[in-house]
């Protein structure tokens, strides 16, 4: 009866044979000419608010009010398209909850109060409670007692005042980004093996792939547009391009794959190394080796590095929780590391001492011979069996579809382009699994090629643009440079123009730690700004009551009330996205910008004038003298003599020396750009907010998204970041970084599209990044050779073997727990659950399992149940059908229903390497409520 | 779809109390088929799973409650005066509580009478089956359907608990792009039960896709063709019954031969 999706796919190959011919793909886009404009509407560009995708969207306004979108048929990405939540673009502005007034906590008396009730506050108000706390804290602890919640959703120049405000104003490195949760381990292995952080490809990659692997990227619900254009070049060519989805439940990127290979969790790590080893050990001529010899080093690291938690000691933690925390500092060799940890004289059975969990990134080189006998147990006996995720799946079969992925990677007539996303980087050994992935590539010297190569998508519209290129991190700088770099440092202070010394050398809290420092009273200061850690968190129950029972000051920039709004202490209402100037710079590489569509709700404001109106109540005298620093030797060192040298005075707020300097100044507003637009933070807008300190709100008086767009720049220009001046964006649909000569790089490292790459004259590519490139030498165990010999222009092969996860299924907690997103919303659903059709497509988040599973523990479809692992329990439905259909064992929660807080059961293991947590799995039960 | 608390005692708990002592008596003799108001859009009412044919049903239905009393996502409704459906019969209304298709049918288990039966909700082997249910089956309006413009949508798909059985999406090159595909969803009527969760999902303002009663939405083909392709459709002619009387000769033939009316005139 009826038809399979197979028979479909049949189908529509032949249809779309029939419709290949004569298809004609539009060279010239005239979006705007074709558009007939309604009367008083006016279009304008911007982009999508949502994912790492970047779809071009185009805005009407008339009368201040947005009256319609559409996508913009001039973007490259997305050609006019968008997916279900690009649809509600304008709807997401105006929920009915929008906050429009700054909060307070507060007593009968108005006096802030840690268990005061929110009542609206002036802005005024509000900024000498967030001023006094602010002092309150860097008077007990320093520059190391507070800290930013930062985002891959911030604009740029949201994104670069803030970490200027931290880095160069109160000297602080505790700023990381939501991003850490998403893309830390993708970074961590583009550092570690290309030495400069992004991908080499872009999205055309897919219209000339002849085999897209997708490793944990459910792309057909997390990259819309992305996967209509994978379908489309399958469907293209249907017998030739090869669709494989790798992933460790049944789900939509299965519709038209190829193949789907399910894996246990963690056992990419194993199957990586099949393909290795089927290469290295099977077919040799496979290899690459004027490549390989070239362009790559091997190397490989330390095995025994914990899973980034605290140790079990911690006061905070239960006993339950200690059952698995213990592997920080321990743990019993399994039987199947038993074999993969062989080469290191382990055995199953064996104690392992975490004896490497500081300094887990240190890496060395090792010869060829070396890299093989790592390789040598990765059979595909051994790894079948290790890896196979669906207990109803015949092995034999399963081991036909590894040798038929690695087949695909290895013909050299195929083209081969990867796509991962948090499959790979939320993930215990996540460093490793983008290392291995460039393992296979580098091998068979299929990367930086049009087609050809490992490609990391990005979850947030601005993970690349803000996060990673600003460098909102507590580790890094602007531009792939690092506040442990001391001439990373010196460079950046000559163009913040401040004091040599200003900025802090010690790396400051990611934001896992920046929750735990809470916890632990070592943070007592800290401000959300766009997004909601205290949902997006695992292991939560700890910083909610952290937030909620502990003294410390918790500040919220938000445009819609959350979990974060709800266990904060102030709440300052944040302009949306088209209420605001801004950039977002996507997953290949491409930095768009916008323009402020209209006046923002309420009493909101743009997230800039949240940033830089704190700027105005510090003193150079406040912040630049001599500061302790838990950690740091010596501490810091007074700058204010230097200061005063560079003509600064003491009584000098950061705002005039940071934001306001004559250099910005020279950025003056009205702007040609701006013709015809508002710009609430330059000029302020028609509805006369009373601002911070008490003034009508009028402006900075000069175009300051501009500064900050330029001033940033120039950390990129000459160092293969090149980006384009603010202007040129606005007559573009996005350029692709590094912007040299006018012209965008399609392909990095590759010297027929990328500058940098010919300039090296090395060959036909170079791996020019600088970072991590001189390295020991050892063998598989250890360093032979501490002299660090350079690899100018190479990239590294990482062998990195399968090691288990710190917690798995066992006889109290039998099934896996795996958590993402679905299609119909966005992260914590701040947004998404505030649209009408959105919320009713998707209301709740359900318990996704197998229906054998269900009846096993007395459950039937809808029943109601409780989550529990040994963190904490959620409360939820059974589904047996949709979406996701799990393999026996295995239950999938998505996170965006704050009344199913899953973060209250995942478990807060990160990757030693990158500190990116690993949602993806943990150990539950589940019982009937 | 939150379970609903049961621990109150109604009138449809009342009921079933009196119908199963027999109570039954009392209430089985109202010709309830004679209140049948004349109203159009009763034809378009979605009747719970396992319901007889809608006639069948408005006289066999007693009108008692029960199944809306026991369905835990309070998606049946009593038919008021004013609602489409006859007054005091079940139905629902997709868009705003869709059938969530519960495996064991409470609804079913608990009708009284032969107006939801078990038997058509039921494997062979007697074992509740909801995917045999035939409430309705979904329509999509293709104009206004945000998938058949090329935006990524499908919210109807995923939210098909028969997801690539009942709806399946189509792909098609998106010729305008030239490099997307367009991922239109298509009902197999075979196999939709007309739960609703698609018309409830439907992120346009007003359901592009819904679900209408079978008998309004499906056409039907005619008894003596079969698909030469399909050998499977032969046995949809298993029923057929084509009556050709074999030895009268049909009085219309005569008399259409006996009468030569102009043929032989010039006028």
């Amino acid at each position: 009866m009826g038809f399979s999706r197979r028979d479909f796919i049949k189908k529509t190959a032949i249809a779309s044979a029939a419709a290949a011919i004569g298809v004609s793909v539009p060279t010239k886009l005239k979006a705007d000419s074709v558009q007939r404009a309604k009367s008083g509407w006016r279009w304008d560009k911007t982009t999508c608010r949502f994912c790492g995708t970047g779809c071009g969207i185009m805005i009407a306004t008339k009368n201040d009010k947005i009256v319609a979108i559409k996508g913009d048929v001039a973007a490259p990405v997305n050609r006019g398209l968008n997916c279900l939540k690009g649809y509600f673009n304008a709807k997401i502005m105006y929920g009915a909850d929008r906050l429009k007034k700054p909060l307070l906590r507060v007593d009968e008396d108005g006096n802030f109060s840690k268990q005061g009730k929110f009542q609206p506050v002036s802005w005024q108000r509000a900024y000498d409670e967030l001023e006094k706390q602010m002092r309150k804290t860097l008077k007990e602890l320093g520059p190391a007692g507070i800290a930013i919640f930062g985002s891959g959703q911030y604009t740029i120049f949201e994104g670069y005042a803030a970490s200027k405000l931290m880095k160069a104003g109160f000297r602080s490195n505790n700023i990381d980004p939501n991003a850490r949760h998403c893309m830390a381990s993708a970074v961590a292995g583009f550092i570690q093996t290309f030495g400069i952080d992004e991908p080499a490809g872009n999205y055309d990659d897919i219209e000339v792939a002849d085999s897209i692997i997708l490793w944990g990227a459910n792309m057909a619900e997390m990259h819309p547009i992305l996967w209509t254009r994978i379908s489309d070049r399958k469907l293209e060519n249907p017998d030739k391009v090869k669709l494989i989805n790798l992933t460790t439940f049944s789900n939509r990127s299965s519709d038209i794959s190829d193949i789907e290979i399910l894996f246990k969790p963690h056992t990419d790590l194993a199957i990586m190394n099949y393909i290795a080893r089927k290469i290295v050990y099977e077919m040799q001529d496979a290899i690459d080796w004027d490549f390989v010899k070239k362009y790559t080093v091997f190397a490989t690291g330390p095995v025994n590095t914990g899973y980034g938690m605290r140790t079990a000691n911690h006061p905070k933690f239960t006993d339950k929780e200690r059952e698995t925390v213990k592997g920080q500092s321990s743990k019993i060799v399994s039987k199947a590391e038993g074999k993969t940890l062989a080469y290191l004289g382990y055995k199953e059975g064996d104690t392992m001492e975490m004896k490497n969990a500081k300094g887990a990134g240190k890496h060395w080189q090792i010869s060829f011979e070396e890299f093989k006998k790592g390789l040598e147990p990765y059979t595909l006996d051994f790894v079948a069996n290790l890896a196979k995720g669906d207990p109803d799946e015949d092995l034999e079969t399963f081991k036909v579809k590894l040798e038929v992925l690695a087949s695909n990677y290895i013909d050299k007539a195929r083209k081969v382009t990867s796509f991962w996303t948090m499959g790979f980087n939320q993930h215990q050994r996540g460093t490793w699994v983008n290392e291995q992935i460039y393992m296979i590539h580098l091998l068979l010297g299929k990367h930086a090629q049009p087609g050809n190569g490992a490609f990391s998508l990005t979850g947030q519209p601005s993970a690349c643009g803000t996060a990673r290129e600003v460098g909102t991190f507590a580790h890094r700088l602007p531009a792939d440079l690092v506040v442990k770099n001391p001439k990373h440092r010196a460079f950046s202070e000559k163009i913040w123009k401040i004091p040599h010394g200003t900025i802090n050398p010690k790396v400051g809290s990611h934001i896992v730690k920046i929750m735990r420092d809470i916890e632990d009273g070592k943070i007592k200061f800290a401000w959300v700004q766009v997004n909601n850690p205290w949902a997006a968190t695992a292991n939560t129950n700890h910083w909610l009551k952290a937030a909620r029972q502990m003294d410390n000051f918790i500040v919220c920039s938000d445009s819609y009330p959350g979990v974060s709004a709800k266990v904060s202490d102030l709440i300052l209402p944040s302009a949306m996205m088209y209420e605001k100037w801004g950039a977002y710079g996507n997953a290949e590489r491409r930095t768009q910008h916008w323009r402020q569509q209209v006046t923002p709700v309420g009493d909101s404001m743009p997230d800039v004038y949240h940033i830089v109106e704190i700027a105005k109540r510090f003193k150079l005298r406040d912040v630049w003298g001599a500061q302790n620093i838990p950690g740091l030797e010596g501490g810091l060192p007074d700058v204010l003599p230097k200061a005063r040298e560079m003509g600064y005075k003491p009584d000098d707020t950061l705002f005039d020396v940071l934001f306001a300097n004559e250099e910005a100044k020279k950025f003056v507003w009205p702007d040609p750009v701006g013709k015809d637009f508002d710009n609430t933070e330059a000029v302020g807008d028609k509805r006369t907010i009373t601002g911070t300190m008490g003034e009508e709100w009028k402006g900075y008086g000069f175009f300051i998204q501009k500064y900050l767009w330029e001033d940033y720049r120039k950390f990129g220009v000459g160092h293969a970041h090149d980006l384009a001046s603010f202007d040129r964006y606005h007559e573009v649909r996005g350029l692709k970084w590094p912007y040299v000569d006018g012209k965008e790089t399609q392909w990095r490292f590759n010297s027929k599209y990328d500058p940098y790459a010919a300039k090296q004259n090395y060959g036909d590519f170079a791996f020019y990044g600088g970072a991590l490139k001189a390295i020991p030498q050892g063998d598989l165990k250890g360093v032979t050779d501490p002299v660090k010999k350079p690899l100018k222009n190479k990239a590294k092969i990482f062998f990195r073997p399968y090691m288990d996860p710190v917690e798995m299924p066992d006889k109290k907690y039998p099934l896996w727990l795996c958590t993402g997103r679905v299609l119909e919303h966005w992260h914590t659903g701040t947004m998404t659950m505030r649209v009408p059709e959105l919320y009713r497509a998707v209301p709740q988040a359900l318990a996704y399992m197998h229906p054998t599973d269900a009846e096993k523990y007395g459950l039937k479809q809808g029943d109601t149940i409780w989550v529990e692992s040994r963190r904490g329990k959620v409360k939820t439905h059974v589904e047996t059908r949709g979406r996701n259909r799990m393999p026996k064992g295995s239950i999938f929660i998505p996170f965006f229903d704050e009344k199913v807080l899953i973060n209250k059961v995942t478990l807060d293991a990160t990757c030693p390497i990158s500190k990116e947590t690993d949602y993806k799995k943990c150990a539950v039960k589940i019982y009937k409520a | 779809m939150e379970n609903k608390d049961s621990s109150k005692i109604s009138r449809g708990d009342l009921l079933k109390g009196l119908v199963k002592k027999g109570g039954l008596m009392m209430l089985g003799g109202l010709p309830w088929a004679a209140y049948v108001e004349e109203n159009k859009e009763e034809e378009f009412v979605l009747r719970p799973p396992g319901a007889v044919d809608e006639k069948k049903f408005v006289e066999s239905c007693i009108k008692c409650g029960i199944c809306v009393e026991e369905c835990p996502y309070d998606t049946l409704k009593l038919a008021k005066p004013g609602d489409d459906a006859l007054t005091g019969t079940p139905f629902f209304t997709p868009r705003d509580i869709p059938c969530y298709m519960c495996t064991d049918i409470p609804c079913v288990e608990a009708c009284p009478t032969d107006s939801l039966l078990k038997d058509l909700v039921s494997d062979d082997n007697d074992k509740y089956n909801i995917e045999k249910a035939e409430m309705g089956v979904a329509v999509i309006d293709r104009k206004n359907c945000l998938a058949y413009w090329g935006i990524r949508c499908d919210a109807c798909y995923r939210a098909c608990p028969l997801l690539d059985e009942a709806i399946v999406l189509n792909f098609e090159r998106n010729k305008r792009t030239g490099k997307h595909a367009m991922m239109k969803p298509e009902v197999n009527a075979d196999i939709c039960t007309g739960c609703g969760m698609c018309e409830h999902a439907c992120i346009t303002e007003k359901a592009s896709i819904f679900v209408l009663p079978r008998e309004k939405a499906l056409g039907k083909v005619n008894d003596d063709y079969i698909k030469g392709w399909d050998k499977e459709d032969e046995s949809r002619l298993d029923s057929t019954n084509i009556y050709i009387d074999k030895n009268q000769v049909e009085k219309s033939t005569l008399d259409y031969l006996n009468d030569t009316g102009s043929l032989l005139n010039d006028e």
